[in-house]
């Protein structure tokens, strides 16, 4: 039988992949592609939490929506800047870019 | 018992699919393998009884979120160089492997208020009513409606190439 419990892992598997895949790539689009996974894992254990605790309020239903506006609006804003910043350097390589790293 | 190997299904295919975004070198696949990622979080939802969530979930992030992100690898050069890793594979690994355990170590020994009711089949009605109703959630609503328009008109002024300083 598939409990709380198993969600909830799922997502925190999800989660540190997610996680590690961020503190290591080194092209940006993947780094923004890992932080997508993240945010996914936080809406599998949202949702878990709303059907399995509160299963009548679906609370935790409404904070993922917001979370996935949220999402959109860092995904349009991060290409963009990703986007301005390989015309500037020609390179998208986030070791390369450390004008204010001293 | 439908659930469970719906469930297992999904896991593997979200698990796997991640590590491959993480670990493919070639980052056009990694896109790819990232839209199939969250097909099987779409799937996941379903099992959760969150249809209306799976719907959005399939539309925003399969059909808009993907779409940028391969437009991006598109116009920029990733594909020839790749996704190499930086020199923090080591750290990241422990860091990584750390919070797994903390999180799976918190999760299966808290004692979860697990309610005995069904959960909802059909969502959306009850959605939209806490959504847009007065005393419900209209005021978040806006202000994300707010925020969507300012990070569009953000993404245009960052990305529009600026012809006056080029001359």
């Amino acid at each position: 039988m598939i409990g709380l419990t198993h969600y909830l892992v799922l997502s925190a598997v999800l989660f540190c992949i997610g996680l590690y895949g961020a503190l290591t790539r080194r092209n940006a689009v993947i780094i923004l592609m890992c932080i997508e996974l993240m945010l996914n894992a936080v809406n599998i254990s949202l949702i878990a939490f709303s059907s399995y605790i509160v299963p009548q309020l679906l609370t935790g239903q409404i904070f993922a929506i917001f979370v996935m506006v949220v999402a959109v609006a860092e995904v349009a804003v991060g290409l963009a800047i990703i986007l301005a910043i390989f015309r500037h350097f020609k390179d998208i390589d986030i070791d390369n870019i450390n004008l204010l790293k001293w | 018992m439908g659930q469970a190997v719906a469930f297992w299904i999904m896991a593997v295919v979200i698990v796997g699919a991640a590590l491959a975004v993480v670990f493919l070198r070639n980052v056009f696949r990694a896109a790819l393998l990232l839209i199939l990622c969250f097909i099987g979080v779409a799937g996941i939802y379903i099992t959760l009884s969150a249809d209306f969530l799976a719907a959005v979930q399939i539309l925003v992030y399969v059909g808009a979120i993907s779409v940028l992100i391969i437009l991006a690898i598109m116009m920029t050069r990733g594909i020839q160089k790749g996704s190499p890793a930086n020199k923090l594979r080591i750290p990241a690994v422990i860091v990584a492997a750390a919070l797994l355990g903390i999180l799976i170590y918190a999760v299966t020994t808290s004692p979860w208020n697990v309610s005995s009711q069904p959960p909802l089949t059909d969502t959306t009605g009850p959605l939209a009513t806490q959504l847009f109703s007065e005393n419900g959630y209209i005021l978040p609503v806006l202000t994300g409606a707010t925020l969507l328009l300012v990070a569009i008109l953000g993404a245009i002024v960052i990305t529009r190439e600026n012809k006056e300083n080029k001359k």
